[in-house]
């Protein structure tokens, strides 16, 4: 067991690899209920998420939809990475990290206050992540029997709520499947049944070898308040459509003017050793630094993502352990529905 | 728990030591020691004729997690290290005291096994050192 966020986390339940494949090639299944969920209501809540969130919750017009987005500081900061979900004009829900959930709550309430939204942390919901080729077949019959149709329908990156449960088809891992929000009360149940359709339990060892294959960031390593978006691989969730007026917007445009100066990107080594972060990265164009390794069971190699000047690319070399070994910069997106996609 | 079998010795940093019929010490690291390092994934283990100080880095097993040294508990000559581990790092792990082998030693003469023994090594495992 390890502390996450202030959270008691498996790293793994028995073997960290397996569970990884059990992911990718059928369907395993992770307590996050250190996530924590905030719902926000009153007619006040799509101008507070406009102001507040980087990507564009304008574009959500379908109920359930959601969207991945950063929250940001005045100067481009990032405060947060989270998935925010339309419900309806007096109703949107967002899902943020464990570690951040105290300053991300006083942050949003503070701006919710002169907008008359309720903020309201549901610390009474445990969570559930799904995920695999298989996962929706194995967790549909297990749902409350209200629920089953109707998820079963959930387009990719939609959320529905049925009564005091609320299924998205989201996840962290590159793979189809479902995070489950539930009263506390009714998740080892849940859990015991999905473990004896065949839903592999696994631990955060799993969730970040898939997530770093996926080319999913993790707040605190790839990003923090002390870097942008646009120079955390994260420009793609940034809308400067229109003239919304976003906290960060300012300090964005002025560095998409002058370039950002570093980028986040895709590693893979060459030869035999493991990335690791804080590992020093050397290129043409100047030094960075890895911000998340580890070794691919799918691919079978090291694989990670380092902050490097903006015009490094291919052949760099990686200080592992006192030696360079050689290594390459690749777009940071390495595994997608269980098939490798980088060029070897 | 782990497993520590009786008729080995034993280091506090987890390494195992059993003296084979000739005289030359196979050289592994515990149950425990993989139990806390998770899913191996690589292992350098060293050259045959390479001598090694008491102390001295003899391998580096590296898990998903984490890359750690492996420290030869006494002096010698590497006889041999363990071929297999090239291709399946994942010995360890399934037989840590069997055919995840990592290391065999010819000791200078005089150097014995010596280190602790399976009860004082559980002593060691047990206060998570």
């Amino acid at each position: 067991m390890v502390d996450f966020g202030g959270w008691d986390m498996p790293v793994a339940y028995g073997s960290q690899i397996e569970e990884h494949h059990a992911v990718r090639r059928d369907a395993g299944m992770f307590d996050v209920s250190h996530m924590c969920t905030l719902d926000l209501r009153g007619a006040g809540v799509r101008p507070l998420l406009l102001r507040l969130l980087a990507n564009d919750v304008g574009r959500l017009t379908a109920p359930g939809k959601a969207l991945y987005t950063c929250m940001l500081r005045p100067e481009g900061g990032v405060i947060d990475d989270l998935i925010a979900c339309f419900l309806d004009e007096k109703w949107f829900r967002l899902v943020v990290n464990a570690g951040t959930a105290d300053k991300d709550i006083a942050w949003v309430k503070e701006h919710a206050r002169q907008l008359g939204v309720a903020v309201v942390p549901r610390r009474d919901l445990a969570m559930v992540a799904v995920q695999g080729p298989f996962a929706r077949a194995k967790a549909i019959p297990l749902l409350p029997e209200s629920a089953r149709a109707a998820a079963g329908r959930l387009g990719v990156f939609f959320g529905a709520a049925f009564d005091d449960w609320f299924v998205s088809r989201t996840g962290y891992t590159g793979e189809d499947g479902f995070e489950v929000a539930l009263p506390t009360e009714s998740a080892g149940e849940f859990w015991n049944a999905l473990a004896a359709a065949g839903v592999a339990r696994c631990g955060l060892g799993a969730r970040d070898t898939l997530r770093l294959e996926a080319g999913m960031n993790l707040y605190g390593s790839d990003m923090d308040e002390t870097v942008t978006p646009l120079e955390s691989g994260l420009a793609w969730t940034v809308s400067f459509a229109g003239n919304r007026d976003f906290i960060g917007r300012q300090a964005l445009e002025r560095q998409r003017a002058g370039g950002p100066a570093r980028k986040l990107t895709g590693l893979v080594l060459a030869d035999r050793g493991v990335l690791r972060s804080h590992q020093k990265v050397f290129t043409a164009a100047g030094e960075g630094e890895v911000t998340s390794g580890s070794f691919s069971p799918t691919l079978e190699r090291s694989i990670g993502f380092a902050r490097v000047p903006a015009a490094a690319e291919g052949a760099v070399e990686v200080d592992i352990r006192g030696k360079r070994s050689p290594a390459r910069l690749v777009r940071s997106l390495f595994v997608r529905r269980g098939k490798p996609v980088i060029e070897s | 728990m782990s497993e520590i079998p009786a008729d080995l010795r034993y280091t506090k940093s987890h390494e195992w030591m059993r003296t084979l019929p000739d005289g030359t010490i196979e050289i592994g690291i515990t149950d425990h020691a993989q139990q806390s390092l998770g899913d191996l994934v690589f292992v350098e283990v060293p050259e045959s004729g390479r001598k090694l100080a008491a102390g001295d880095t003899c391998a580096v097993v590296e898990s998903v997690k984490a890359a750690s040294d492996v420290y030869s508990p006494l002096a010698g000559e590497v006889a041999a290290g363990n071929p297999a581990l090239a291709t399946q790092p994942e010995l360890i792990n399934k037989d840590p005291y069997g055919s995840g082998w990592i290391l065999r030693l010819k000791p200078l003469a005089g150097a014995s096994a010596g280190g602790l023994d399976a009860a004082a090594y559980a002593a060691v495992a047990a206060s998570g050192g």
